[in-house]
């Protein structure tokens, strides 16, 4: 269960309009600024908090590039003795990482779509439809949200088997996209109770259906929102593992995290292999990271922690 | 009100027709299974045999189960109160501090690295964490390199000491959610408050206790609730640091309800344990809902 973080994305009527948001700024610059040697001691602790929160990052970074002999020599912190990519080639062959890359990105761009229209779908009928009892479709999407996968994870797993979608990419992609939607639903629907509804009404009178106000008004006027989703979405996605560990087994299905999970137990004598599994399942979050930095810190906020 | 909105609203529900169909097939039908299961012995091939709240006896006597409870106490300790406080401080620190003294950019990259972890797969952290904290890990190398080698220990292999090295690695990976949470709920302050009562001499723990806190109030219960119930539900980190060992000091009730599905095959008994943790986080959420919709009125 998470919640959201911008003003423009919030429900609740306590919080400011953007107006308040663009307050801040323009007073301060003249007068507060005075760094005194305090601040800049305050801004040193902070840093070296900062740097030391983020050192298991550069450990593995380091301790990747070493061979075995050269970390039994030198412990973790020195600078490998060369840069050897072997480790790293070594780990990527054994876990099929270039194939549990495509399986993450197919996996979670395919949860993506599903979470997003459903979502789109469902708030589009609570939120600006406004059927009958949305409230308590609303509350009961929110109840989904919820749920401990571990409450549901045994009978998906005996019916998938029945189903035959045990061990495939699309009905995992399916189960995690509808449980998506849900917080999708619950998010989106409060955006559109504050939808402009002259607009839908403008373009009713227009004679436009449904869909085409779905499509050519509500859509590009929720895009803001609709992105913000889809980064989040991908995340939480590429992240999952009860539902994975359990559901997909095969090479040819498993995603990034499990298929280097399951080193651990292998590797545990090889510190340099480990480090550069870890290493290699950092990466592809890191780079997500910086390059949708925005939508991650400034939009809804996520748990990882489902 | 009632008849200008009712013609509109018809033609509405087909929309809602597809996500509720599949929610209902794909996530209710397995809760009510469980929920089935839960009243049954079954070893899941074969019938289920009705047993009643047998489970639910046993489960009631077992140590494991306590245990578990015990060590969701804790986790919930490094997932949500840890962070909520470390949070509030670092948050005002940055945005009362820090970004007045030196500037934005600074602050954005100090919040960026410290919500990295929220984004890196629990699983990844977990190998990543779990290889520093090994025996031949990197702790116990560095210890070894500067001469300390008695302070060595098995981090994740001594019962009185894993608990708080997961504890730590929960504090490490959740401590980003509520600082971006705070900082940006911070926005909502007017900087005119802050810069009166720093007129009127009031210090910065004193803005920080009268002015911040209460002013994210809303956002610390959400974190707190939204990550007690992450707390609750708690199982990647477990199985990929510690498997819930040694022994039963680091088990969680959700790994535990693993254990019995699929290494015990004691489906029934496993059902009822993510019964109660699926009642346990439906009562929590409810009685947030409720508390919210009372405060908006």
């Amino acid at each position: 269960m998470t919640m959201t973080t911008e003003p423009t994305t919030q429900s609740g009527p306590r919080k400011q309009a953007p107006a308040g948001h663009a307050a801040p700024k323009p007073h301060k610059k003249h007068s507060a600024r005075k760094r005194g040697a305090g601040s800049y001691a305050v801004i040193a602790a902070v840093g070296i908090f900062v740097l030391a929160f983020l050192s298991p990052f550069g450990i593995i970074l380091l301790n990747s590039f070493k061979t075995g002999a050269d970390y039994r020599a030198n412990g973790s912190l020195s600078l490998p003795e060369e840069w050897n990519w072997a480790v790293i080639g070594d780990v990527w062959e054994r876990v099929e990482f270039t194939q549990k890359l495509v399986n993450s990105i197919q996996i979670s761009l395919g949860v993506v779509l599903i979470a997003v229209v459903l979502a789109l779908f469902n708030a589009y009928a609570i939120g600006i439809g406004r059927v009958r009892r949305r409230t308590a479709f609303l509350v009961f999407f929110l109840g989904i949200n919820v749920l401990p996968q571990e409450g549901l994870v045994y009978p998906i797993y005996y019916l998938f088997k029945e189903m035959g979608l045990y061990d495939g990419k699309l009905g995992y992609t399916v189960l995690v996209g509808i449980t998506y939607s849900a917080f999708g639903t619950y998010l989106l629907a409060s955006v559109f109770a504050s939808f402009p509804r002259e607009l839908i009404e403008a373009a009713s009178l227009d004679g436009a259906g449904r869909w085409t106000i779905l499509w050519r008004i509500v859509l590009p006027m929720s895009w803001p929102t609709l992105s913000v989703m889809c980064v989040f979405f991908f995340v939480w996605s590429w992240n999952e593992f009860l539902y994975p560990l359990v559901l997909l087994i095969s090479n040819d299905n498993q995603t990034v995290p499990l298929g280097l999970s399951v080193l651990q137990g292998q590797y545990s004598s090889d510190p340099t292999s480990l480090s550069a599994a870890a290493l290699l399942g950092v990466i592809p979050m890191v780079v997500f990271f910086l390059i949708f930095q925005r939508s991650l810190t400034r939009g809804l906020t996520a748990g990882a922690v489902k | 009100m009632k008849t200008t909105r009712h013609p509109r609203s018809t033609g509405y529900a087909v929309f809602l027709a597809p996500g509720l169909l599949l929610s209902l097939l794909f996530l209710v039908v397995p809760l009510v299974m469980t929920l089935y299961y839960s009243l049954t012995a079954w070893q899941g091939i074969g019938e289920p045999a009705f047993t009643g709240l047998d489970n639910y006896t046993r489960l009631f006597q077992d140590a494991d189960f306590w245990a578990s409870f015990r060590n969701i106490g804790f986790v919930i300790v490094g997932i949500a109160v840890v962070p909520t406080l470390l949070g509030l401080f670092l948050a005002a620190l940055l945005f009362d501090y820090i970004g007045k003294k030196h500037g934005d950019g600074v602050v954005g990259v100090f919040r960026s690295g410290l919500y990295l972890p929220q984004v890196i797969p629990v699983a990844v952290t977990g190998l990543m964490w779990g290889w520093i904290l090994a025996p031949e890990g990197a702790i116990n190398s560095v210890l070894e390199t500067v001469g300390l080698s008695s302070l060595t220990q098995n981090w994740l292999g001594d019962p009185d000491l894993a608990l708080w090295m997961v504890l730590a690695v929960l504090v490490w990976m959740q401590l980003g959610y509520p600082l971006v949470l705070f900082m940006s709920g911070l926005q909502r302050i007017d900087p005119e408050l802050y810069e009166a009562a720093s007129l009127d001499g009031a210090t910065w723990w004193q803005r920080f206790t009268r002015i911040t806190v209460p002013i994210l109030r809303p956002e610390v219960y959400v974190v707190l609730v939204t990550t007690t119930i992450a707390g609750l539900k708690v199982f990647a980190q477990i199985f990929v640091l510690t498997g819930g060992g040694p022994g039963n000091s680091t088990l969680v009730p959700a790994y535990f309800a693993y254990q019995n599905f699929f290494e015990r095959a004691d489906v029934g008994y496993g059902s009822a344990i993510s019964t109660t943790i699926t009642l346990l986080v439906l009562i929590i959420a409810g009685t947030m809902l409720t508390r919210q919709a009372r405060e908006d009125g």
